[in-house]
């Protein structure tokens, strides 16, 4: 870089250079569109929130002790119930395995069809279509639109503005509202808040959700998409040239020419494309972007500019799909003269079906041989032993046993590994064969002091490790664990 | 550019439409771009939302105190509620360990349970200073998991030491006894005590000092000790006095300490923990006292 001289700092610098750093966003105003697409995602959007709805209500009976709410999250319990699965707290690494699993299915998805996540089943897709036909019931199409939000206030616009609000906030309502069935008893929770007798947790998280739904689909939309999530960014970096993705056939819709010189232009041998630049792909697009400048970031790949361009290429007789589903290598090859082909059996999709098939395979092998019981063992640290009066030493230990079964049982419990080892649980008198025998209530943990105490005269090191066996009386099922007996 | 030219506060910058503040370094003019209103909108509103918070709640520093705020909030009364609000939430476990006798106590899981975890959660507060965590114990204050008890190990033994107190000048029900200081106060001399300390690690089965003189260590403890100790100095619950035998020691039972112990005496204390604690705390102390693992 050389030196300037004073009178040059009146100089501009490169036009890029000179461009504001920040450009406001312009507001989308998409208009609605018919077609297979659109149908597809109607249908995806009913099951959805049908889904998310009614799912609260379902019912899966669990016996007398255990609620019977097909899916729910007992905060208060501790407990997850999903079906026939109950996950205590520890068994969290259920839930990190199924996030493991959703990630690898979000990959293969991807890399087959690209972002058919974002582009039919994301939450924020799913509801900003929703808030989109309220938006045109009260407010009309596109064009209607653009000039209302032009027009000076009147009578109208506030009463169709606000009225879309009002529905608007109270979808967000339901939103919130449904969210909370999923961490209590649905009906009970449905009749609270009908009586507004509801725990005051249910009020703030319906108020959370209820702001967030407005906020996100209502008013940011397609922003989330484009500045928030961190998908469109890892996707990125997923795909590949063979990835189904929402792709505009310039091969075939360059050089873009109305119909009529189209007409005139191939009448003379000249090259016209399909393409007549209606721009109604960018009318209906909910992010507000021009899918014919290629792949990018900010297409969430919903394929409404397929039905778009579809009806107007049907309107004017030309072959349907110049926007569809294709690759980039295809693209390339018809270029080349060469036919398209579809690969989905790829390396990568290879890949993630068999980590997906590996990691699911391993959460069901978990899940059908956990255990029903569990034991753990803490050893007293203060003291760490205690003397007795016949110079006998004891340990104390903090012995937890789980109960995952509905109905109560009883545990017997031995510690082995010294001679003349001994046996005591605080407060429990009942005995089998010398062994205390500790009750556990249905489908919960109890915790007892244990004493272990060895005869005088026993040969011990400084530390030995014992073993502790919980035996169930009834099923047989027995669980064993160590731990250490210390001495002097 | 004319340094001497001083742009005029308001004048507008082209490039941006936004006024100047009139500030200039070396060409470079300082633009006043105006904070973001929602950030001013907030601002304003915490000022407002501050008069609002000087009214109701104590704001104001006053000479001796503060104002203090129509709603009458204090800190202390707060703190004064929240106990409130504890003890009544407590009142319908602890209804259940007050009417229970320690027996009672015992023989149901359910009330167990709930005395264990008050009684741990007192003893945490009240007893780990002097009996440490878990009650473990030290030098001179016992280890309350061991089998030995210098006032008894029963439940009822337990309530009363816990209720009253060791050595309380202030309580008649006390438990009192009295360690002479048999050297300091001249009752024993020099080489009697030397005799009576060997002769008491004898009785405990340990090894004594080869010049010692026993058989006159055994009539001075005859004389002297039995009368509290015992004649084989298994000890006395009901005077406090520790049984000298078994392998359990409150201070050390090498010669010097015992040397210690007899010319000048011991008398720990305890609180009497009665006028400081309700009988349902008492009452789960003991539970979780006796369950630590010497209970008798």
């Amino acid at each position: 870089m050389s030196i300037r001289s004073a009178g040059d700092s009146e100089m501009s610098v490169s036009e890029a250079d000179d461009l504001p750093l920040f450009a406001p966003s312009k507001k989308v105003y998409p208009q609605s569109v018919s077609g297979p697409f659109r149908r597809l995602k109607w249908g995806l959007l009913v099951v959805c929130l049908a889904i998310y709805y009614l799912l609260p209500f379902l019912r899966w009976d669990r016996g007398p002790n255990l609620p019977d709410q097909a899916i729910l999250l007992d905060l208060a319990h501790n407990r997850f119930y999903f079906f026939f699965i109950e996950i205590w707290p520890q068994e969290v690494y259920y839930f990190t395995g199924l996030l493991v699993l959703a990630a690898f299915v979000l990959f293969l998805m991807n890399a087959v069809a690209g972002r058919i996540w974002c582009g039919y089943l994301c939450p924020q897709t799913v509801w900003t279509d929703l808030f989109l036909a309220v938006e045109r019931a009260f407010e009309g199409d596109r064009r209607e639109r653009m000039q209302r939000d032009d027009a000076p206030w009147s009578a109208d616009k506030l009463w169709r503005k606000g009225a879309k609000h009002l529905v608007w906030l109270m979808i967000a309502w339901w939103t919130g509202g449904a969210w909370v069935l999923y961490f209590a008893d649905a009906p009970t929770l449905v009749r609270q808040l009908a009586t507004l007798t509801a725990p005051g947790m249910a009020y703030v998280w319906i108020g959370i959700l209820t702001f967030t739904t407005y906020a996100l689909a209502g008013h940011m939309r397609e922003q989330v998409c484009k500045f928030m999530c961190p998908w469109p960014r890892i996707q990125a970096a997923l795909t590949d040239d063979e990835a189904l993705n929402v792709t505009y056939r310039y091969d075939r819709g360059e050089p873009r020419v109305s119909v009529k010189q189209a007409a005139r232009l191939r009448a003379a041998g000249q090259p016209a494309g399909d393409c007549v630049d209606c721009r109604q792909c960018i009318a209906v697009c909910p992010t507000g972007i021009d899918i014919r400048d290629g792949a990018q970031l900010d297409c969430i790949q919903c394929g409404l500019c397929i039905d778009a361009c579809d009806t107007v290429m049907d309107k004017i007789g030309r072959p349907a799909r110049l926007i569809g589903y294709d690759t980039e290598a295809n693209l390339k090859r018809r270029q080349d003269g060469l036919a398209p082909v579809y690969r989905p059996l790829r390396l990568r999709t290879a890949i993630y079906a068999a980590l997906i098939l590996l990691v699911g395979g391993a959460m069901l092998y978990q899940l059908a041989t956990r255990s029903t019981v569990g034991i753990s063992v803490l050893h007293e640290r203060t003291p760490l032993f205690v003397r007795l009066h016949d110079g006998s030493l004891r340990n104390a230990y903090t012995v937890r046993l789980l109960n995952k079964r509905p109905e109560t049982r009883p545990f017997a419990l031995s510690v082995a590994g010294l001679p003349g080892i001994g046996v005591e649980a605080v407060g429990v008198r009942a005995t089998a064969d010398f062994r205390p025998v500790i009750d556990v209530d249905p489908d919960s943990s109890r915790e007892v002091r244990v004493l272990v105490t060895v005869p005088p005269g026993t040969p011990l090191e400084q530390s030995q490790v014992i073993t502790f066996t919980a035996s169930d009386l009834f099923a047989g099922e027995v669980v064993r664990t160590q731990d250490h007996f210390i001495a002097p | 550019m004319d340094p001497h030219h001083e742009p005029h506060s308001h004048e507008i910058d082209a490039h941006t439409g936004i006024a100047t503040t009139g500030h200039e370094w070396d060409g470079i003019r300082e633009l006043n771009t105006p904070l973001p209103r929602w950030w001013l909108g907030i601002f304003y509103a915490t000022i407002v939302w501050s008069i609002g918070y000087w009214i109701v709640y104590p704001s104001w520093p006053l000479i001796s105190g503060a104002t203090r705020g129509v709603i009458g909030y204090a800190t202390r009364a707060a703190i004064a509620d929240d106990m409130a609000e504890l003890q009544a939430r407590r009142a319908s476990q602890a209804a259940g360990l007050t009417q229970a006798s320690l027996e009672q106590i015992k023989a149901d899981p359910n009330l167990f349970r709930i005395a264990m975890a008050q009684g741990k959660a007192a003893f945490g507060d009240n007893c780990v200073a002097c009996h440490g965590v878990g009650g473990a114990g030290g030098k001179g204050f016992p280890n309350l998991n061991d089998d030995d008890w210098l006032w008894g190990g029963t439940p009822d033994a337990i309530q009363q030491t816990l209720q009253h107190g060791i050595r309380v000048a202030t309580d008649s029900d006390t438990r009192i006894s009295q360690m002479p200081a048999f050297g300091r106060d001249g009752i024993l001399k020099r080489d009697e005590i030397v005799a009576v300390a060997n002769h008491v690690r004898a009785l405990a089965g340990l090894p004594t000092d080869a010049k010692a003189d026993l058989a006159r260590g055994r009539q001075i403890f005859a004389d002297t000790c039995a009368a509290c100790h015992g004649p084989q100095g298994k000890g006395n619950q009901e005077m406090g006095a520790p049984n000298l035998t078994d392998a359990i020691t409150l201070y050390g039972m090498d010669l010097p300490t015992i040397t210690e112990t007899i010319t000048n005496g011991r008398g720990g204390v305890m609180p009497a923990w009665g006028p400081r604690l309700d009988p349902t705390t008492i009452k789960a102390l003991t539970v979780y006292v006796h369950s630590l693992g010497g209970g008798q």
